[in-house]
């Protein structure tokens, strides 16, 4: 345990409501490790935005902790980096200074240049060198959120927060910033945590994939190894062998077990199953077809 | 074809002068038969009825004053722009002394709900108080007329911008706080980087209608407490009878007003985003 960057124990949420209380995800176990890219899916409304929140200290947990590099994490912290998913740019700050905004916080004792000079540098890194003077209003939507993924990174924090950042932009834009996004993690290894729906995404991205149950009362069910080799991009890694393995497990969570295993007791309190579909005995069209016995499949998948 | 500019200046210039020409053909003093007494020249004829001088009488009035604006001659003889920066003065410091503690005071409500329930009761009853209807007891307390004046313009222009500034602190976007918070800012940060750039537009609105409504307060207020102003220079030439001087400066009430405002409106641009 102590090993873990990041370990999240038994973390719970819940609203109160009219009938009672909703529980929106209960002891919820799941550990990051430094350097690592790891992404969550669920169906919406599965908590995946509230997870996120508390692990930046937005917002607090009704119960549970979240232990990062050794401490507790209480409100929020230049550590742990956000990009929103609707980009949460300062509307009266130019490019450069929605940025060197970011870095000025986190070095106060920055020169003016040292400052400009770094935050100009990651908004090179996104393609946004030419639009360093405009406004958030002058930007499409995928610049702007380029601007927003180029101020997180630029102030390095340990841990980097995604929620759904790709979610408001069209398929080919999405792709374009996905490579960006790459670019700069294999520049910077940062250890990211980021929110998705797209499946495509999160096997493009991630190291390891968090899969969560419908909610309300949702679980962290299965942890996915994405064994691909690094460097990938889009064009290759359907070529991969492990890929379509990978992709099927993930859909059919999606379709099946989620709903299945929402609510139901199997699993409660552990950790989540570690599966490594790519590497399973299991060919895609067993998983498929065996996919009917759902709880034993996971167990299988992970043996 | 025009440009729509161009074309709206010529129709604003064919009303003005239609106007013009309507109140300078209705308002010709009849030929005098007889010599005309004291009284009846002072009523603009011989008529019964009295008559408003004609614009060509006020225009050279106006040419008259305006070609020597700042003499003095006495206290109740003093030029049209005296008179203006007298009233000018007043209005400005009594809305710099009401911005001085509103806008402050509206951040507070705004970022406090408790504080917004606390004082919403004391803000809903002095609000709707007509700003003159402290007079008496301003001048009682003051005891000092140019004072009085001065804090009624104050009540008048605090709430505009108390009840402004407290609505755009409270709206700003909570993502923009957020963004605040996970780059750590202070709370004295958050407000002077992220709060008052976002609450600004609305806060300078406020400013502006205060300072409308400032403007019309102290004409009022000059006309009760007397001594300078261009309240009081109205109200003296009413009683002097001279309607040339009553419309003229009337129309130099309009041309500042719309100067303060269109100032207002200038800064209020400065700070405008676009989201
Ligand atoms: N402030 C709140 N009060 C009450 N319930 C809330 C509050 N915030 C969120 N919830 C509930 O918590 C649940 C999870 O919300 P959350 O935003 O985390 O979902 P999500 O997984 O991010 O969904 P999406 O994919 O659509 O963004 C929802 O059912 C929502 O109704
Ligand atoms: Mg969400």
């Amino acid at each position: 345990m102590p090993n873990h960057f990041v370990s999240v124990e038994g973390l719970t949420k819940k609203y109160p409501s009219k009938n009672g209380e909703l529980v929106v995800f209960e002891d919820a176990n799941f550990t990051i490790e430094k350097g690592e890219f790891v992404c969550i899916i669920g169906h919406s409304g599965c908590g995946k935005s509230t997870i996120l929140n508390v692990l930046a200290g937005l917002d607090s947990p009704t119960g549970g902790n979240i232990i990062m590099d050794g401490k507790e994490v209480i409100g929020p912290s230049l550590d742990r980096g956000v990009v929103f998913q609707n980009y949460s740019l300062l509307p009266w700050l130019s490019t450069l200074h929605n940025v060197s905004f970011g870095v000025k916080a986190r070095w106060p004792q920055w020169s003016k240049q040292q400052v400009e000079a770094h935050s100009s540098k990651f908004l090179e890194m996104v393609g946004l060198a030419h639009s360093l003077h405009k406004k958030p209003s002058e930007l499409s939507g995928g610049m702007r959120q380029r601007v927003s993924i180029a101020r997180a990174f630029a102030t390095s924090p340990k841990l980097l927060l995604l929620d759904e950042p790709f979610g408001a932009l069209d398929a080919l834009t999405r792709g374009v910033i996905q490579d960006e996004l790459i670019k700069i993690w294999n520049e910077t290894h940062q250890t990211v945590f980021m929110i998705t729906h797209d499946v495509d995404e999160a096997i493009l991205l991630a190291d390891r994939i968090l899969l969560m149950t419908n909610g309300p009362d949702a679980r962290v069910a299965e942890s996915v190894k994405i064994s691909i080799e690094r460097p990938r991009n889009r064009a290759n890694i359907i070529e991969d062998p492990g890929y379509y393995k990978i992709r099927n497990h993930l859909v059919n969570f999606l379709i099946k077990r989620s709903g299945q295993l929402s609510g139901s007791d199997t699993g409660r309190g552990e950790p989540p199953k570690l599966v490594d579909p790519a590497n399973s005995h299991l060919s895609a069209e067993q998983i498929r077809t065996q996919s009917e016995d759902s709880t034993s499949l996971a167990v299988k998948a992970a043996s | 074809m025009a440009s729509l500019n161009v074309r709206a200046t010529l129709v604003s210039l064919l009303i003005l002068v239609l106007l013009l020409g309507l109140w300078e053909a209705l308002n010709q003093p009849p030929a005098a038969t007889e010599a005309l007494t004291e009284f009846e020249l002072l009523m603009g004829g011989a008529d019964d009825e009295a008559r408003v001088p004609p614009p060509s009488a006020v225009l050279q009035h106006a040419w008259h004053e305006l070609s020597n604006p700042f003499y003095d001659a006495g206290p109740n003889d003093k030029g049209i722009g005296i008179q203006l920066a007298y009233s000018l003065l007043r209005v400005l410091t009594g809305y710099f002394g009401a911005a001085l503690i509103a806008i402050p005071l509206g951040f507070v409500i705004g970022m406090s709900p408790l504080m917004h329930k606390a004082l919403n009761p004391f803000i809903q009853v002095l609000r709707p108080i007509s700003p003159l209807a402290w007079m008496p007891l301003a001048l009682f307390i003051i005891k000092d007329s140019e004072q009085s004046a001065i804090f009624v313009i104050f009540i008048c222009s605090i709430w505009p911008m108390l009840i402004n500034t407290a609505f755009g602190v409270a709206n700003v976007r909570e993502d923009w706080i957020r963004v605040a918070q996970t780059h750590e800012l202070s709370h004295l940060q958050t407000a002077f980087q992220v709060i008052l750039p976002a609450a600004a537009p609305t806060i300078l609105t406020g400013m502006r209608i205060s300072i409308g409504i400032a403007w019309l307060v102290i004409v009022a207020a000059e006309m009760l407490v007397g001594g300078t102003g261009i309240g009081y220079y109205v109200w003296n030439e009413w009683n002097n009878l001279d309607l040339n001087s009553v419309i003229f400066s009337i129309l130099m009430i309009g041309v500042v007003g719309m100067v303060l405002d269109m100032a207002l409106g200038r800064i209020e641009k400065l700070v405008q985003y676009e989201e």
